[in-house]
């Protein structure tokens, strides 16, 4: 079902696609020249921080926005200047915005009503079949619970079968567990009815778990664009490494090619290896990036398997248990704060204070241009997790 | 009336069993003064609620069925009949009344509907200083503004000038709202025009607070889901500000009934109120206590039928 996103070939009927489009809010520019083209029956997230341009993309899409410069088209139809009524598309707002007068069944009719669809009753009830409330389609939004809401929500956009659906932070007021279920549910429904659906998160895990295609955003543009675990195993930049999950970056300088592999200098001199078809720094100067959990941890250097990049003199600065691995802190030579993920399989663990190796496969790294800030994204993915 | 009185005993049974006498009477006391509380509350109130509701209601009702002369004094005789001989007499006045309090409340409602409506969702940063433009009336006397009217709508003043510029007066006049084409003051027109100046705010405050609360991304959702900005208003906007429509049409036809200052001043001998007779009987050339108090009690008990049929077909009963 899921397509990729290839924004040279041919469009098909219902692909979303977004031609350089730019808003501008007075001084700010919220999204900067944007092209993307979102295929039909995809589940596509923009993932980013608050403040990337992402809810704004969005409402250009649905109509509540109207972009500075470029063009917004559904397959062959430009929709850039249509009123948002009537766009075929509908949105799952952020709060949900049900209307507190009407009863559940009510809110779901809305839209087919507004259209002049007179036989509403067996559509409805249809629907809240889906969404798995038609006990309870009589009761007023505010007698619902917070994810129950969220399904009429969802599905008082459903029921129109909209060509594209738009989901703004549609999980952002449930708790954690709820959240999972609903990530579920989600990726359920929209593999049964096969709309395509734009879903807008700052919660990295949530774009994960649902999307075919996953597009991060910083600054109004779009950062990197892939499956997640495209983003995942081969950022293209600082920012999508640090944002998406967590990366230790090390500077360093690009030595020799060793076969397959690039050789990097860090700032302290050690020699380490990573796949050149990964290096993504045109210069000399490059970053290595490697995942806390592709990282391993030895007591000393000869514990460690040949083969292997090997990071020497570290200490443990802080270690957590989490019960299915250990996650510790190392401070190195190269880098304070080493991120290094051990799955619990029975071996030591290592206190604070304890002086350890780090090694990794050289495969498992990745190189990044060198001319970039290293810290970009990590902030922002702070304040999104918060 | 119940009594919101704490009712678990926080220490419980091994408390009570060891507990000294003295510490259950005090116990028992402080129960006691608990349980009072709310009357002693609720004493101003109700005392406010006697001197100046049910004894001025009775005073009235009991006055309105009366008989006697100024000279001789009035006795009261339960004569009924008082409600049959005013309703007679001045139906014609009772009648106008009710005419321009309905058609100067649903004016209002049309003015204050966009009006609050702009305000509320349109206004951003101007929201209150718009919103004090439209109490600021209030600062200066309720007379001297409707005598200002009274220079506004002269003959010879600008409204006059462009309604006969538009060729409205003819139009006017042929619905019968003016006697001629000449002049506006001492008509119809010109009383509802005072009392829609006067009364508009109170439409336009509770309606504006309504709306005020709507979440405006409703109005998006509305949007979205395939209604135009006029049916966004019909099924989102105007059912969510009915409370205060209701409100604030209630709180312009109530006094409007009653008004007979934009009467007295902006009209003339044809557009007699029931307000004016009412007058004219208690304390002017009349001099029918008993009339004045069956016609009050009337006017009151009519006011209170068609605010109650009202609010039943508006399905608001919660503001009552």
């Amino acid at each position: 079902m899921s397509k990729n996103t290839d924004t040279t070939s041919e469009p098909a009927a219902g692909d979303l696609r977004l031609v350089n489009v730019t808003k501008r809010f007075g001084d700010f520019t919220a999204v900067n020249d944007l092209t993307l083209t979102i295929p039909q029956g995809s589940f596509f997230a923009l993932l980013g921080a608050s403040g990337c341009g992402k809810t704004t993309t969005l409402r250009m899409v649905s109509g509540l926005e109207e972009p500075t410069g470029g063009r917004v088209l559904i397959g062959e139809d430009d929709i850039t200047r249509l009123r948002p009524h009537k766009r075929p598309v509908n949105t799952v707002f952020q709060n949900y915005a049900l209307f507190p007068h009407l009863t559940i069944a009510d809110n779901i009719a809305f839209g087919l009503k507004r259209r002049g669809i007179k036989d509403v009753a067996k559509p409805v009830q249809e629907m809240l079949n889906l969404i798995e409330l038609s006990h309870i389609g009589s009761r007023k939004p505010n007698q619902l619970s917070g994810g129950q809401q969220q399904r009429v929500a969802l599905g008082r956009a459903l029921i129109n079968r909209p060509q594209v659906l738009l989901l703004d932070e549609p999980l952002g007021a449930l708790d954690l567990k709820l959240r999972r279920q609903m990530q579920i549910e989600l990726k359920r429904i929209q593999t049964e009815v096969g709309l395509t659906f734009v879903h807008v998160t700052h919660d990295q895990e949530e774009a994960m778990t649902m999307a075919d295609t996953i597009a991060v955003m910083n600054h109004g543009r779009i950062e990197q664009l892939g499956s997640p675990t495209d983003l995942y195993e081969n950022p293209r930049t600082t920012f999508v490494a640090n944002f998406l999950g967590q990366s230790n970056l090390l500077p360093g300088r690009a030595g020799g090619v060793v076969g397959e592999h690039l050789q990097v200098v860090l700032e302290d001199g050690t020699r380490v290896l990573i796949p050149a078809e990964r290096n993504r720094a045109s210069g000399e100067d490059v970053i290595v990036g490697v995942r806390p959990e592709k990282m391993s941890i030895h007591a000393s250097a000869e514990e460690v398997p040949s083969g292997r990049n090997v990071l020497t003199g570290g200490i443990v600065t802080d270690t957590s248990f989490v019960g299915v691995s250990t996650q510790y802190v190392v401070k190195a030579a190269v880098c304070d704060e080493l991120g290094v993920f051990v799955q619990n399989d029975g071996a030591q663990i290592f206190r604070p204070g304890t002086p350890v190796v780090v090694s990794w496969d050289p495969s498992q790294g990745f190189g990044l241009d060198g001319r970039q800030d290293i810290d970009a994204g990590a902030e922002a993915d702070l304040e999104a997790a918060s | 009336m119940s009594t919101p009185v704490a009712t678990t005993d926080p220490a419980g049974a091994d408390a009570a069993a060891g507990a000294t006498d003295a510490e259950l009477r005090a116990d028992r006391r402080a129960r006691r003064r608990r349980a009072r509380l709310p009357y002693l509350l609720l004493a101003p109130g109700i005392v406010w609620l006697i001197a100046f509701f049910v004894v001025p209601m009775w005073s009235i009702i009991s006055t309105s069925v009366e008989e006697g002369d100024m000279d001789a004094g009035f006795v009261l005789t339960w004569r009924w009949a008082n409600f049959g001989d005013v309703w007679s007499r001045w139906n014609e006045q009772i009648v106008r009344s009710l005419e321009y309090s309905l058609m100067c409340t649903l004016f209002c409602l049309l003015l204050a509907l966009p009006l609050a409506y702009f305000i509320a969702f349109k206004a951003g940063r101007w929201k209150n200083l718009l919103m004090a433009l439209v109490v600021a009336p209030f600062f200066t006397s309720y007379l001297i503004r409707t005598l200002a009217w009274k220079t506004i709508l002269a003959d010879d003043g600008w409204v006059m000038h462009v309604l006969t510029t538009l060729h409205i007066t003819p139009l006017l006049s042929g619905m019968g709202w003016t006697y001629s084409d000449n002049s506006i003051l001492q008509t119809p027109f010109s009383v509802v025009c005072g009392m829609v100046y006067n009364f508009l705010p109170f439409t336009v405050l509770p309606i504006y607070t309504a709306m005020e609360k709507i979440d405006p991304r409703l109005h998006e959702a509305g949007q979205d889901l395939y209604a135009s900005a006029w049916a966004t208003f019909r099924k989102v906007t105007f059912p969510l500000a009915l409370p205060g429509i209701v409100g604030g049409t209630l709180l312009t036809f109530i006094p409007a009934v009653g008004d007979y200052t934009n009467a007295v001043m902006l009209g003339g001998p044809k557009t007699k109120v029931i307000g004016t007779v009412i007058e004219q009987q208690m304390i002017g050339t009349g001099g029918n206590l008993p009339y004045g108090a069956a016609l009050s009690v009337m006017l009151m008990l009519g006011t209170l039928v068609i605010t109650l049929a009202y609010i039943k077909k508006a399905g608001t009963e919660e503001i009552v």
